[in-house]
């Protein structure tokens, strides 16, 4: 029986096994961003630890920063707080730092890809649940606390259990205007917020092989979603194409020594996985959220379940609280339903792939009137790129605000918030109770093109009814 | 650094309604903006407590027959999405000093018992038996022992199960792998040698 990657990445990180009988694991790349660090370089000072590997650990301020103005001191003096902590912690142990002056600077899931950070066949972690996205690249990435964060600094090792390997197979082809997003929330939606327990999600099968890097990233990022700690797609042509030339991938002859290493972490076609489960690509519809959990999701012309029809008690008293929070009916259809805010952006959805499939629906649209649109780059670099392509030109003539790079409207950290009960077409990755800000608001998850549709509209629509996608 | 050996924990305890118990809602962000974990005491499923204008939702952690519970009763996938070591620090300081639950996201878990807070599963009929006897009798006594790996009460024992891993790891006082992990250097540095490092070399 062959290897997966999961295994074959685990083996060559390990450094040995803990007498409580968890694996001492080596980390290749550390992310650390505002929110999370601090604490952990506190508690390295009371141990009087040194950082052990600074140049495997690289930092950036995503989380807290407003994407309005940047313009320091920031308005909020603990948001500035935790962005002074975050330079004087990197300086003092001579770890980078890509901040707003950078040129570089960005949501820690948008910059490490883009700057070719990420590469396969890494063990990567971050103090954040969402370093799942870089298993995109072919690596093993998970999120982790800050007392892990606190180890990686000190040991660059973590203790840690193996993970079962879920192999998720889509097949097929994807229909148009079904984007990476609405995968990702299908397949939540088909094994469940809790489904991936124990598992990190394989992603494999013909639409994904099919899939571009920027959609990948976003199938991975919401692994996390589905209970899985991190998903993966084995590096491939598409994986290599996207990483040549970034800044930080291997160079010259150090290139060619590189892929063929990477090539050998892909699994084996006999891989032995704990589990498969396969998906017909062609299934897929446009897929929404309606409730406060991600597997809560209908296809755009699909009605909110019922609560009597759940198959247990738990799944009705869940949809219950669901319904009742996001002042919904069962049987109720969402298209049609007014929105009152448009978020584009976050670590999942907040990359050039993501602008460059809007931007063309945009044309000749406005946003709807007493609608809120943000768009927001995940990155310099992509704002950079969406600037220099016209992309955010033809956003700003459609009537949205065109935001600097940050985590916005995604969790509340920052000045971007929902204000009462309003309804969010969001591109984020979560739809829990008050997630984006106030105690009320309501988080209907979607792909870009679903938001921008609901952004011209005014309302919960089917992208390829309003932009014509065939 | 030595460390306490958690092998039980007693007291009474407090259910917490829901399945996909998420860590916004355990602290919202908001509570986040801190460089220490100081302040973090009480804030524990604040907007789950409290509605905006600082009134009581009613919740059982606010009830006064729950008062001083150290044992939270949870439901399915307890702790999902944000990785934020918040919110179980959060709910350390807040005085609770163990978890029962049917299942437990992957990232809380860790950092959980990294933080000495053990966190165990036991099926959602023996939950159920817990907090009905809880609701009878808010009283009950409550004793989690991690050698037996049976949460009882007088009235009743009931299983609870937790990989043996970080089982261990609490009763033995190494919860906190910083300890273990700083005593092979050799073998991180061999390994470090030898795995690629990005660089714009």
């Amino acid at each position: 029986m062959g290897k997966t990657l999961y295994k074959k990445v685990w083996d060559a990180h390990t450094v040995g096994t803990l007498p409580d009988g968890r694996t001492q694991l080596f980390i290749a790349t550390h992310f650390v961003h505002e929110v999370t660090s601090p604490q952990a370089f506190a508690m390295l000072r009371d141990l009087n630890l040194p950082v052990l590997h600074p140049e495997r650990t690289f930092a950036t301020v995503d989380h807290i920063i407003p994407t309005d103005n940047q313009a320091e001191p920031l308005a909020d003096p603990r948001a500035q707080t935790m962005l002074n902590a975050l330079r004087e912690n990197t300086a003092a142990n001579g770890i980078r730092m890509f901040d707003l002056p950078s040129g570089y600077q960005g949501i820690v899931h948008s910059i490490g890809p883009e700057l070719g950070i990420t590469q396969p066949g890494m063990t990567i972690v971050c103090g954040d649940s969402h370093t799942a996205t870089h298993g995109a690249m072919g690596s093993i990435a998970m999120g982790i606390g800050t007392t892990q964060v606190r180890d990686v600094l000190a040991t660059q090792t973590l203790a840690m259990l193996p993970l079962k390997v879920r192999n998720v197979r889509v097949e097929g082809t994807l229909r148009p205007g079904v984007t990476a997003k609405d995968v990702a929330l299908y397949i939540i939606g088909k094994l469940g917020a809790d489904g991936g327990l124990g598992y990190a999600y394989e992603f494999g099968g013909s639409a994904i092989d099919n899939m571009d890097m920027d959609g990948r990233l976003t199938l991975c990022n919401l692994a996390i979603e589905g209970a899985a700690r991190c998903g993966y797609v084995n590096p491939d042509e598409t994986t290599f194409d996207y990483l040549r030339n970034r800044p930080y991938a291997p160079k010259g002859a150090a290139w060619d020594e590189a892929v063929a290493r990477w090539k050998s972490f892909a699994s084996d076609a006999d891989a032995e996985y704990d589990d498969v489960v396969t998906f017909s690509a062609e299934d897929i519809e446009p897929t929404v959220t309606w409730g406060i959990s991600p597997d809560m999701s209908i296809g755009i012309n699909g009605c909110i379940p019922h609560p009597e029809d759940a198959t247990d008690n738990e799944t009705r008293k869940a949809r219950i609280t669901a319904l009742e929070y996001m002042k919904l009916r069962p049987g109720q259809p969402l298209k049609g339903l007014p929105v009152n805010v448009v978020f584009i952006g976050s670590c999942t959805n907040g990359r050039i792939s993501d602008f460059r499939a809007v931007a063309p629906l945009l044309r000749g649209h406005k946003v709807a009137a007493g609608v809120k649109a943000l768009a927001v780059p995940g990155s310099q670099e992509t704002a950079r790129q969406c600037e220099e392509e016209g992309i955010a030109d033809v956003f700003r003539q459609a009537g949205f605000e065109w935001r600097l790079p940050g985590c916005s409207m995604c969790l509340a950290m920052n000045p971007d918030k929902l204000q009462g009960d309003q309804i969010c077409a969001s591109t984020s990755n979560r739809n829990f109770k008050g997630r984006q800000g106030s105690p009320t608001g309501r988080t209907l998850l979607m792909s870009p093109l679903m938001a921008a549709a609901a952004a011209v509209t005014g309302t919960v629509a089917d992208p390829r009814e309003v932009f014509e996608i065939r | 650094m030595p460390l306490n050996k958690i092998t039980s924990i007693h007291g009474k305890a407090v259910p917490v309604p829901g399945a996909d118990m998420d860590t916004d809602r355990i602290i919202p962000a908001r509570f986040l903006k801190c460089v220490t974990f100081d302040e973090l005491a009480g804030t524990m499923f604040y907007d789950e407590r409290f509605n905006a204008d600082g009134s009581s939702k009613g919740h059982p952690i606010d009830a006064p027959q729950h008062a001083g519970a150290s044992i939270i009763l949870g439901g399915e996938n307890f702790g999902c999405g944000s990785s934020r070591e918040h919110a179980p620090q959060a709910i350390k300081r807040s005085g609770i000093n163990a978890i029962v639950a049917e299942s437990f996201a992957e990232i809380f878990f860790g950092n959980s018992t990294g933080i000495g807070l053990p966190c165990v599963c036991a099926t959602h009929a023996a939950l159920q038996t817990a907090k009905n006897i809880t609701a009878d009798a808010p009283d009950t006594q409550w004793h989690l022992d991690l050698e037996s790996m049976t949460l009882s009460c007088p009235m009743v024992t009931l299983p609870v199960s937790m990989p043996a891993e970080p089982r261990e790891a609490l009763m033995q006082g190494r919860w906190d792998a910083v300890v273990e992990l700083l005593n092979a250097p050799e073998q991180v540095e061999a390994l470090a040698a030898k795995l690629p490092c990005p660089s714009t070399k």
